[in-house]
C-alpha cells in the first residue's frame, strides 16, 4: 500500500518537497516505516531523536501503520 | 478553563490576562517569550516559525489538561504565534491562573518546558551574516 509522509523543518530539505509517498507493507509497524524511511535517505540517521507522528499524535515504534493514516517525521522540536 | 490558540497574528498579551483572570483567583502567572537578537553569537534577523497546525494544537491542549490535573490552577491560556517574526516580537504566551501563587508558578513553568520538548512547532532563525 502506498502511504503519504509528512515533513517539516530540516526533513522537508531531505524529503525534497513537504511530503513524499512510500510503498509499504500492510501491517508495517512504525519502525518498519522508520527503516524504510532511512533505507530511502541515509541523512535522517544524522537527526538526533527525529519522532513519528501518526494521526497527530507521536507514535510508538510498535503501532501499525493504516493506508489512511496521516503520518508525519518530526524532528527535534523548537518552538516557545 | 483552558484556552489554546495557533495563529499567524501578533500575540495579545492583555487578552491572555483577562482570560485567565477570574474571582476565585489569587495570582496570575504569565510567561512571554521574546525573540532574542542573537544565538550563540550571531546576530539575529527574524523568525520563521512553522508548525504542525493540527498537532501543535493537540499538544498545547494536552500540557493545559496535564496542567489543570496536576496543579490545584483554575484557568490556562497559551498562545502561540506562526510566521514570520521580528527581534523583540512575541512567538509565545502562557498564563496560569489559581488561588495561590506557588501552583500557578509551578504549572507556567512546566507548561513553557513541555511546550518546548513537545509541540510541533518549529523556528528557523535569519541571520545577519547568511
Amino acid at each position: 500500500m502506498t502511504v503519504t509522509v509528512i515533513a517539516f523543518g530540516i526533513v522537508k530539505e531531505l524529503f525534497g518537497g513537504s511530503s513524499i509517498t512510500m510503498d509499504i507493507d500492510s501491517g508495517d509497524s512504525v519502525e518498519q516505516l522508520r527503516t524504510r524511511l532511512e533505507h530511502r535517505y541515509p541523512r535522517l540517521k544524522a537527526i538526533a531523536s527525529y519522532l513519528i507522528a501518526v494521526n497527530n499524535e507521536y507514535a510508538t515504534p510498535e503501532e501499525l501503520i493504516k493506508a489512511t493514516d496521516e503520518i508525519a517525521v518530526i524532528p527535534p522540536v523548537s518552538g516557545g | 478553563m483552558r484556552d489554546i490558540q495557533l495563529t499567524s497574528e501578533p500575540l495579545d498579551i492583555q487578552s491572555c490576562i483577562d482570560l485567565v483572570s477570574s474571582p476565585g483567583c489569587g495570582g496570575i502567572n504569565v510567561f512571554i517569550g521574546t525573540v532574542r537578537e542573537e544565538t550563540k553569537g550571531r546576530k539575529v534577523v527574524r523568525l520563521e516559525l512553522e508548525a504542525y497546525n493540527a498537532m501543535a494544537v493537540k499538544e498545547m491542549e494536552r500540557i493545559a489538561d496535564d496542567v489543570l490535573g496536576k496543579w490545584p490552577v483554575h484557568n490556562v491560556v497559551i498562545h502561540h504565534r506562526t510566521g514570520v517574526l521580528n527581534v523583540g516580537d512575541i512567538p509565545v504566551v502562557i498564563a496560569v491562573s489559581g488561588p495561590h501563587r506557588d501552583a500557578a508558578f509551578e504549572a507556567c513553568r512546566y507548561a513553557i518546558d513541555t511546550l518546548k520538548h513537545t509541540v510541533p512547532i518549529w523556528k528557523k532563525e535569519i541571520f545577519e551574516d547568511g
